[in-house]
């Protein structure tokens, strides 16, 4: 097989990562835009939404497709009430201070991992794809006969990896419409732009960082519901995620939302590409070292704007 | 109309004011002068529900707004137009107005009257709120709490930076609303505009209310005001 189809298929794997990536940074990123909370429990949000997937899909039986919509209901919203608790009766109390929250936040990752490894245990589990067709994929080439399309070796997906991409796709189109489109999406966006005047103006803002904190929980919920087919649930998986999320939510700008995800889209698929070329291990080195150039030279990310 | 009664209140546990009185009635301008430090953007927060009161209260049209949850203050129906415009940047004109008009679920019909006194901003309903000039985003803070039908309005050093052209604009208005039965207070830092338009005038020093006097008394005694506010 010729570089081309290699390429071709490590893309293919990038997006994936990207398309679950930026699912989950768009959380991280609306939490830290909104409420200036740097929430680093954000990755046990993730592992909860895999963790309670395959508990509503173990409930469920049946067709595996029943017990995975099931999963894409149930678990965003279960980990979205969690978040909205715990923003009520930790974050609240604590004044949504930045530094109290990084710590508070630290507590509840440990909580929540621990409570996990105590009912759920030490386990990964898998669950079942609704669908997973191999695809293989075509190539062309120069043969004899001029262009000719062939089918290479390996060079395949499987039909729940595309849906998986197309469906990160719609929910982000989704967010940025809640946010641009609509009245709570405005309210969102004054209580980020200056706090104080929402208030001044009639929004009642403990109910809107409410209302973040539980959407931005639920989006990581959602993308751990839908990479679990392909990864198992595990109760250490949220540090990936949490690692990768700061990433790229530092490289697009703390709060904007086109950064985070054309950021995610270029982790993921340099994440992909480098990782099936190289190593897993130099991609999260280049990772990080690009994280440290834009810290150096553009402190507010590449889409971010300065705060004034 | 609004009645502040011995408000105290400050900064963590930095107490900045002190017992702080005062009454503004409907259709009256009030200035609030003091030097620099005195609390006079404190009065206005603390008056908004902004900063917890250490004890007194605050009344607008008799009902105790200090009792009630910051956001539900703007829904009684007092206004405020902070120090430095703080317009919700990222925004357009229009949105930002939208705020406004949805505080207390004003309709078309206000924000159709809000604009007649700023045309200005009909040309530039699209544009986003920081990209407008000083003027104008002083024109966009004041209309936005005009959306709210205010009963009551808090200005914080509305003139402050601008060229004398949008002065006059920004007085006119002023004048408008106090026809229209708006109490007003007014914090200015420049004793010639206050005295051009208030009809009392009432002195903050280090937290704690001075004398209040008729602004008349004042024009015709300028050493009353260089004795509280003078270098």
């Amino acid at each position: 097989m010729e570089i081309g189809p290699y390429i071709l298929l490590a893309s293919l794997e990038g997006a994936v990562t990207a398309a679950v990536l930026a699912l989950t940074a768009v959380g991280l990123s609306l939490v830290f835009g909104v409420m200036r909370v740097v929430n680093i429990a954000h990755g046990e949000f993730f592992m909860l939404g895999a963790v309670i997937a395959w508990y509503v899909a173990h409930w469920m039986g049946g067709h595996p497709a029943l017990g995975f919509v099931a999963a894409l209901v149930v678990a965003p919203l279960l980990v979205g009430a969690i978040a909205v608790a715990a923003d009520m009766t930790i974050l609240k109390r604590l004044d949504y201070d930045p530094e109290r929250t990084i710590v508070a936040t630290i507590g509840l990752l440990y909580i929540i991992q621990q409570l996990t490894l105590m009912s759920y245990g030490p386990e990964a589990r898998p669950v079942e794809a609704p669908f997973n067709q191999r695809i293989a994929l075509p190539w062309i080439e120069r043969g004899e006969s001029g262009w000719q399309f062939y089918y290479p070796w390996g060079l395949s997906t499987t039909s729940y990896k595309l849906a998986v991409i197309g469906a990160a796709g719609a929910v982000l189109c989704g967010v940025w419409a809640l946010m641009t489109r609509t009245r709570i999406g405005l309210v969102m966006r004054a209580t980020q732009a200056d706090r104080e005047m929402a208030l001044a103006f009639g929004i009642p803002v403990e109910k809107v960082y409410a209302l973040v904190f539980g959407l931005g929980a639920g989006l990581a919920a959602l993308a751990a519901v839908l990479i679990v087919p392909i990864q198992q649930a595990h109760y250490l998986m949220g540090a990936d995620p949490l690692l990768l999320s700061f990433i790229v939510v530092i490289i697009g700008g703390l709060g904007s939302l086109p950064g985070t995800v054309l950021a995610a889209v270029l982790i993921g698929l340099s994440d992909g590409i480098i990782s099936v070329f190289f190593s897993p291990t130099l991609a999260k080195i280049l990772a990080t070292l690009l994280v440290g150039l834009v810290l150096v030279f553009r402190p507010q990310g590449l889409f971010g704007t300065r705060a004034a | 109309m609004l009645r502040l009664e011995a408000i105290s209140a400050g900064y963590g546990k930095a107490q900045v004011l002190r017992d702080f009185s005062l009454d503004v009635a409907q259709g009256e301008i009030v200035c609030l002068l003091g030097r620099n430090g005195a609390g006079k953007t404190t009065v206005m927060k603390a008056a908004m529900g902004l900063l917890p009161l250490m004890g007194g209260r605050v009344l607008l049209d008799g009902a105790e707004i200090s009792r009630r949850p910051a956001h539900e203050v703007p829904r009684a129906g007092l206004g405020y137009i902070p120090q430095g415009r703080r317009l919700f940047t990222g925004l357009s004109v229009a949105q930002n107005l939208e705020i406004g008009l949805r505080a207390r679920r004003s309709g078309r019909d206000t924000l159709e009257e809000v604009l007649e006194l700023f045309p200005r901003l009909r040309e530039r309903m699209d544009q986003p709120a920081q990209t407008l000039s000083g003027g104008e985003q002083q024109m966009l803070a004041t209309a936005r709490a005009l959306c709210l039908r205010p009963k009551a309005l808090l200005l914080d050093e509305p003139t402050e930076g601008l060229q004398p052209s949008m002065i006059d604009a920004i007085r006119q208005v002023i004048v408008t609303l106090r026809e229209a039965g708006v109490a007003i207070l007014l914090v200015e830092q420049r004793v010639d505009a206050v005295l051009s338009v208030a009809d009392r005038v009432a002195f903050l020093e280090n937290g704690r209310g001075g004398a209040v006097m008729e602004a008349s008394q004042l024009r015709a005694d300028r050493s009353i005001v260089d004795r509280y506010i003078g270098v």
